[in-house]
């Protein structure tokens, strides 16, 4: 549908030395939108212009309005020559086309000279807009929504050539390339978004949530933009009020087709959702570049296809419960690399994956080979074996069942979400990843455009397999991720088993609110998620089973790794901790199928030693639970780099977890037993000191001795716990099961059967290392926690200081000849160093918390090692007795740190914003009305700052109107030139003065503590390319990336407030790609940032009278009542 | 093995007040370091000297980053780039705008000039203020000047709200104008003693009650040029030397309230005409402006040094100077009070700032 877009130049500033004759520049505009270009007057010799143009008026249909960018050119006029290029604005108007986001969007913007650096933010963020699908980043149900129905999984991927390697790269200047470079990535974005767009409208959704999207960059075989996300319908949360059916329209009522109208608010979206539908269906890149991108649509064929799962034994497969086989299996076999070959060229017929097989191979793993039947087993039918007996059993299995119809018309019962409504999870079995190696290989057969996609569903089919094995029918906290060297590919992804409430995807259930107390009967809420799904009979893999330490009725497993966030109810004891495994292991520089094959061999031995890394620094916090695991695993030329990311925390269901015990393989020798028993009280010792660090103090309800036999260890607890049934019969299973493997074992040296106590073996110089290792982590200083989840488990009074950082850094490894233990020490201490400066820079913020702590590591180059970390550090109230953080005014006035100062004076600009008189406005900034009028009077051109051309700011203020929407018409000729010269006056002094630009908060959270988010303005999705040929003059490539990173964070925040948001949530920074030539005195530097714009108000503060859906209209209007 | 790159950057942009004083202090990051680790700000927060090292070169490389802005601070409330709460900007820019008391005392009256600037080293050398500093604060004296030069209505306002700093630093800053623009000598030994904010006072003095600005407030460099009328009007003033009834009739006023009064009575007696002779000199010669630059130097010489060799003590002026400026009213044929009290009211002022017992 049409409409009618409104643009007006208000104002320059700063803007950089064009002539140098006299020191000033003669600027003027091109407002580009479309094929249609407005220009503005000339504003003569001023570095400050004051153009107040007219409003500039396109008429544009539907497909543009959501197309295209409105670009904003700044020139410096000249008489004689062509007119310079001063920068560019690229505005993205999308927002505007949302009923229920901003209608206005104005605001100073920096202006970009090109040569410099290029921005774009992705332009089609809300192409979807118009169908009322909208788009989050965060990764749980939104704050002011609820979630009627949580479709699942939509994945999409667009592939094209990379115009930085085509030929025409050669002559045309970097400028131009990274332009082309721009223009394709937001095309392909946007093209993304509305195909993912249209497949949620299919599911009869109406939002994606958990949106991660990310580009590949695979160098001369292509570009690839892919995201996954999770399809939900939401319904708004009016506080207080229910919802109105006008707004949202009731899925189970609605079509498919017009499910998109449910967010909308007057009803005018329904011809636009066809309009737009069709538009969905025409081929999509239409227009001007159509031609150009069809034929681009190439996808190369990998002649080759490597595949390598984690194969070895389940802790590869199934990063779940551990048990002390576990380690013995990895020392014993880190001698045969042979072992593994066998499979590396196995493709991925069928499913389940075939590497098991591989595994009888080994005279070692015998054992595996058992528990892999009981998994084809459980995979192919997994209510077979019987149930966990008692009388859950038969429900579980009808509840399986249930879901599992539910979720089986789903290709991919997947979800990105990591946390979920309550009740939304049922069990959770454990992680489940999978891995393979890609040659990318460039092929021009256009024909074939899906081979990436088949990858990926290679991929996704094997984690569907694995979660089947865990008797799961879902995977939640799904991610995945590449890696790319030269041309090789590890694609990863990885996702939490789990077993999901049917409630959430029948449809028709929608009426049914949280009061279905059938299910919560079968699970505990506090504990439920713990028990395991699977069938003890036939365990996936041999884990110990205890009854729950809290309801003791159902199994838990002795450990739990999962990818997500710790469920709020989650019972919990002492705090968690980030634990951390990391590890380098070198590899042959080759090519090709070899390079592949030698990726492929080493990294089933990474994911174990990872795994046993974790599982040992588990242990040693005495901590038996780990959530947000992420393991990244990336390719070098020469090396192989895995961080294994997670926070621990202490399940209070789960039992406690086994001392460490060390053994020596040859316990002849005197020294090596002294040195044996020094190690080993280093540890307990250790482990004794975690246990005070942490608050970990269990119920004393059994014996912590790790002497205890496991199978005694059960006896006591029944005992002591009074358990109903004592259940002989378990035992006997679990004997059964035991069995099968107690010859293998007592060849492990696990025969003196401490199965509770987890053993570390000590043969060679390397378990020496890794022992070294694994005690090194330094402890993190008082006053200090982190984590790589949300929030601490056992922190709740947050306080609202705030401090979201990013932090790169890029070691050069000098040393040309090193071990692998050189190197897995270099790593570890660069993580470790890297988070002492953490500590070290946010002391003044303690007691605080490093939440969401999100390490990136990269070989960008051979010989080079990138860290790169986003976290916030976030403050509480030291007094954790009580649960509410204390009355806020008394600390506000004390001397609390910035941020408390700060909030007020953004709560104070959005009233301004709003409808609030001014005389309140007025006296809420009593500081910043001071600074405003004397900045105001400044008169910049008295001293040119010819060095700040980055920071140039301009305004614009753009408006839409639909046809049908009388109101906006109207409030729009309340806009018209007069009185919006006065506004403008009006808005002049307030983002001149307020003393600040308006105060934008970030957080890689999906909430900012002691706030409330009262509207999502939409998806931030921004791409930054930035190059320089003066690389020594801007400080090296630590200034140049410094300023990057800040100028990064600025354009975000000034998008934000040119929307009326006042903060960023579930902020990330997806890629950060740098690469230098400190020879030619140049670098690149490429950046992909998203997350969500919001408004916030401080907890404390009553919703703005009008409600939140109409902010959008009250700015007009506001702006006429202030005039 | 190097680090090759190391970045730290903040949404809200982290600045450790101690490192932000050692970098303007001119330090170089290894001498920063080795600062903070005397400190003992390692033990704080467990850190190792790595730590503190990569600390301070992020923060080094901030304020680098931040320096441009500070040159011109109302645009460090605007700029985007950085997000500043606005107490920690204004922190920002009060420190940055901080000079050092002996610095200053060097270059107060010299031309802010090239060559100026190239004799910084030396200045360095003597007060033991490192040349990085004495860099930052020669040109923040230099931009301030350039900024006001040309600018109307009152100094210090103007300064205030141009660098947006306090207004203790605001006045300290008009000073050091008035006197760059003025070119007042205050380098000669005997000049020595005294300190900036003997100066600064003085200044004070002259610009709200000498210069242009005193009458008329709308007019350019009001409070930067003194008032050509008044210097010429006090030529009038000569009268109270020339005349020799008048000077006469005004000592023995001057004698009658004084007797008594103060111990060093003979002294003022005998030496009344000497320094009656002295101050309207001064007043007289003030047209010219080599006599203007040596207006400090003339207090000094011409009534300070005399009055310290007899032993005056501060009271003592005081009340000398009061009963001296007050008693001319009484002389009849002295026509030109409104000048006279212009003039007095200053030189008083000054004299007792300047007067160090």
């Amino acid at each position: 549908m049409p409409g009618k877009l409104k643009a007006k130049i208000v104002a320059g500033r700063h803007l950089p030395v064009m002539d140098r004759a006299s020191d000033l520049t003669d600027a003027f505009v091109e407002v580009k939108f479309g094929n249609t270009t407005f220009k503005t007057d000339v504003c003569p010799k001023s570095l400050n212009p004051q153009w107040n143009s007219e409003w500039f008026k396109f008429e544009v249909d539907d497909e543009d309005l959501q197309d295209e960018p409105l670009q904003v050119t700044v020139l410096d006029h000249d008489t004689y020559s062509a007119n310079d290029a001063i920068g560019k604005v690229y505005i993205d108007i999308d927002p505007l086309l949302c009923s229920e986001a901003a209608s206005v969007i104005s605001g100073w913007f920096p202006i970009y000279d090109t040569i410099h650096v290029e921005l774009f933010n992705d332009l089609n963020r809300f192409r979807q807009s118009s169908c009322g699908v909208k788009f989050f980043c965060t990764s749980s149900i939104p704050r002011c929504y609820k979630a009627a129905m949580v479709h699942g999984f939509v994945e999409e991927l667009v592939v094209n050539e990379d115009p930085e390697y085509q030929w025409i790269d050669r002559i045309r200047t970097p400028r131009a390339s990274n332009e082309a470079r721009q223009r394709l990535i937001s095309l392909m974005s946007g093209e993304l978004q509305r195909k993912i767009g249209l497949k949620v409208l299919e599911m009869g959704g109406n939002a994606v949530v958990g949106y991660l999207q990310c580009f590949d960059l695979e160098g001369e075989s292509g570009l690839v933009v892919r995201a996954i996300g999770t399809a939900c319908t939401l319904d708004k949360l009016s506080s207080g009020s229910a919802p109105n059916s006008n707004t949202h329209m009731h899925p189970n009522t609605a079509p498919p087709s017009n499910a998109c109208n449910s967010p909308s608010k007057d009803g005018k979206e329904s011809p636009l959702a066809h309009g737009c539908r069709s538009t969905h269906n025409s081929p999509v890149h239409s227009a001007c570049s159509s031609q150009r991108l069809s034929q681009n649509f190439s996808v190369s064929v990998p002649t080759l296809i490597f595949t390598v799962k984690p194969v070895r034994s389940r802790p590869g497969i199934f990063l779940c419960p551990s048990s002390p086989t576990l380690s013995t299996d990895t020392l014993s076999l880190s001698g045969s690399g042979s072992v593994i070959c066998g499979h590396n060229s196995a493709h991925r017929a069928s499913t389940p994956p075939p590497p098991f097989s591989v595994h009888s191979d080994t005279v070692l793993l015998r054992k595996s080979v058992s528990f892999t039947e009981d998994l084809l087993l459980a995979a192919s039918g997994m209510g077979n074996g019987g149930s966990a007996g008692k009388e859950a059993g038969p429900l579980k299995t009808l509840l399986r069942q249930q879901t599992q119809t539910a979720l089986e018309q789903r290709e991919f019962p997947f979800f990105t979400l990591t946390s979920f409504p309550p009740g939304f999870l049922v069990h959770v079995g454990g992680v489940v990843s999978a891995r393979s190696v890609k040659l990318l290989d460039r092929i021009h057969n256009p024909d074939e455009p899906e081979t990436r996609d088949a990858w990926w569903e290679e991929i996704r089919q094997e984690i569907k397999s694995h979660a089947k094995a865990l008797g799961c029918h879902a995977v939640v906290g799904y991610s995945e991720s590449t890696s790319i060297c030269e041309e090789v590919c590890i694609l990863s992804a990885s996702g939490t088993a789990a077993i999901l409430n049917p409630r959430y995807m029948r449809e028709g259930c929608l009426d049914i609110v949280i009061g279905d107390h059938r299910f919560e009967e079968l699970s505990p809420p506090s504990c439920g998620f713990c028990h395991i799904p699977y069938d003890e009979l036939n365990m996936p893999f041999p884990a110990q089973l205890t009854y729950c330490y809290q309801c003791r009725r159902q199994k838990v497993p002795d450990v739990l790794f999962t990818t997500i966030d710790l469920p709020p109810e989650a019972a919990v004891t002492g705090k968690g901790c980030l634990i951390q495994a990391r590890l380098c292991r070198l590899k042959k520089k080759a090519q090709g199928e070899v390079n592949a094959t030698a990726i492929s061999n080493l990294l089933p031995f990474m994911e174990y030693e990872l795994h046993t890394q974790l599982m040992n620094k588990l242990k040693l916090r005495s901590m038996n639970a780990l959530f947000g695991l992420h393991i990244q695993i990336s390719v070098g030329e020469n090396m192989l780099l895995g961080l294994a990311s997670a926070t621990g925390v202490y399940l209070t269901a789960l039992p406690a977890p086994g001392a460490i015990q060390i053994a020596g393989k040859t316990p002849g020798e005197m020294s090596n037993d002294h040195h044996i028993l020094t190690i080993q009280k280093r540890i307990n010792d250790t482990i004794a000191k975690n246990k005070e660090l942490y608050q970990i103090n269990p119920p004393k309800l059994f014996a912590l001795d790790p002497e205890v036999f496991c199978g005694i260890n059960m006896e006591p607890t029944e005992e002591v716990v009074g358990s109903p049934i004592p259940e002989p019969r378990q035992r006997s299973r679990l004997f059964r099961s035991h069995s099968e493997s107690s010859d293998e074992q007592s060849e492990l040296d696990l025969s003196h059967g401490k199965k509770d106590a987890f053993v570390l073996e000590i043969d060679d110089t390397d378990a020496v290392e890794d022992i070294h290792s694994l005690l090194m982590d330094a402890s993190t200083p008082a006053g200090f926690y982190s984590c790589n989840t949300e929030t601490m488990p056992g922190i709740f009074n947050w306080t609202s200081g705030v401090q979201m950082f990013t932090s790169v850094r890029v070691f050069r490894l000098s040393n040309a000849n090193l071990t692998n233990q050189g190197l897995n020490k270099i790593f570890t201490d660069l993580c470790e160093n890297l988070l002492k400066s953490f500590y070290f820079k946010l002391r003044s913020m303690i007691p605080c918390c490093l939440c969401k702590l999100n390490f990136t590591v990269a070989v960008p180059e051979e010989e080079l090692i990138q860290v790169a970390v986003t976290a916030v550090a976030m403050t509480f109230d030291k007094d954790q007795n009580q649960e509410k953080p204390a009355d806020k005014p008394p600390t506000k006035g004390g001397g609390e740190t910035e941020e408390q100062l700060q909030f007020p004076m953004e709560l104070c600009a959005d009233a301004a914003a709003g409808n609030t008189q001014q005389a309140s406005k007025t006296s809420g900034v009593p500081e910043s009305t001071n600074v405003s009028s004397r900045a105001a009077s400044v008169d910049y051109g008295s001293f040119a700052d010819r060095c700040s051309t980055w920071l140039e700011l301009l305004r614009l203020k753009a408006h839409t109107i639909r046809r049908g929407s009388v109101k906006t018409i109207s409030s729009l000729e309340h806009c018209s030139p007069l009185p919006e010269g006065r506004s403008r006056s009006l808005r002049s002094t307030r983002s001149f003065g307020s003393s600040s630009v308006a105060v934008v908060k970030m957080t890689p959270l999906s909430f900012l503590p002691g706030t409330r988010i009262i509207k999502y303005l939409g998806i931030i999705n921004m791409f930054f390319i930035r190059e320089t040929t003066s690389l020594r003059e801007e400080g090296g490539v630590s200034g140049f990336l410094h300023s990057f990173i800040a100028e990064v964070f600025a354009m975000v925040r000034a998008h934000v407030a040119a929307l009326g948001g006042n903060a960023v949530v579930s902020y990330s920074m997806k890629e950060c790609m740098l690469m230098e030539n400190p020879n030619k005195n140049q670098a690149q530097c490429l950046i992909n940032v998203s997350g969500d714009a919001v408004i916030c108000v401080r907890e404390t503060d009553p919703e703005p009278t009008p409600s939140t859906t109409n902010i959008g209209q009250i700015c007009p209007s506001g702006t006429d009542v202030t005039t | 093995m190097t680090m090759e790159l190391d970045v730290f950057v903040g949404n809200t942009t982290i600045m450790d007040e101690e490192v932000y004083q050692l970098w303007l202090d001119g330090y170089t990051v290894f001498d920063a370091v080795k600062v903070r680790i005397d400190g003992g700000v390692m033990e704080e927060c467990e850190a190792s000297a790595d730590v503190l090292l990569s600390d301070t070169m992020d923060q080094y490389r901030t304020f680098q980053m931040c320096e441009r802005l500070l040159h011109s601070p109302s645009k460090l409330g605007n700029q985007l780039l950085f997000q500043i709460p606005p107490h920690r900007q204004a922190m920002l820019i009060e420190r940055y705008y901080t000079f050092d008391d002996a610095f200053v005392r060097e270059v107060l009256g010299k031309k802010l000039s090239k060559g100026t600037k190239k004799d910084l080293d030396d200045i360095s050398a003597k007060t033991n203020v490192t040349l990085k500093s004495c860099r930052r604060q020669f040109d923040n004296f230099k931009r301030v000047f350039k900024v006001v030069e040309e600018l109307k209505g009152p100094l210090v306002e103007n300064i205030r709200q141009h660098f947006l700093l306090s207004d203790k630093l605001a006045r300290d800053y008009a000073a050091i104008v008035f006197f760059a623009n003025n070119r007042f000598e205050t380098g000669k030994r005997k000049l020595h003693y005294l300190t900036f904010q003997d100066f600064a006072f003085c200044a004070g003095q002259l610009i709200s009650n000498w210069t242009v600005g005193a009458v008329d407030s709308m007019v350019e460099d009001m409070d930067v040029d003194l008032d050509k009328e008044f210097l010429q009007d006090l030529k009038e003033l000569k009268v109270l030397i020339t005349d020799k009834d008048l000077l006469d009739q005004h000592k023995s006023l001057v004698c009658t309230a004084l007797r008594g009064k103060t111990k060093a009575f003979t002294e003022m007696e005998a030496n009344f005409k000497n320094i009656s002779r002295g101050l309207v000199n001064i007043a007289a010669k003030l047209t010219n402006t080599k006599d203007v630059r040596d207006f400090f130097l003339d207090l000094v010489e011409k009534f300070i040094e005399p009055c310290r060799s007899d032993r005056w003590t501060a009271a003592d002026v005081r009340l000398y100077l009061t009963h001296y400026n007050n008693s001319a009213h009484i002389l009849d044929t002295f026509k030109h009070q409104v000048v006279w009290d212009r003039y007095m009211g200053v030189i008083k002022g000054c004299i007792f700032k300047m007067y160090h017992d």
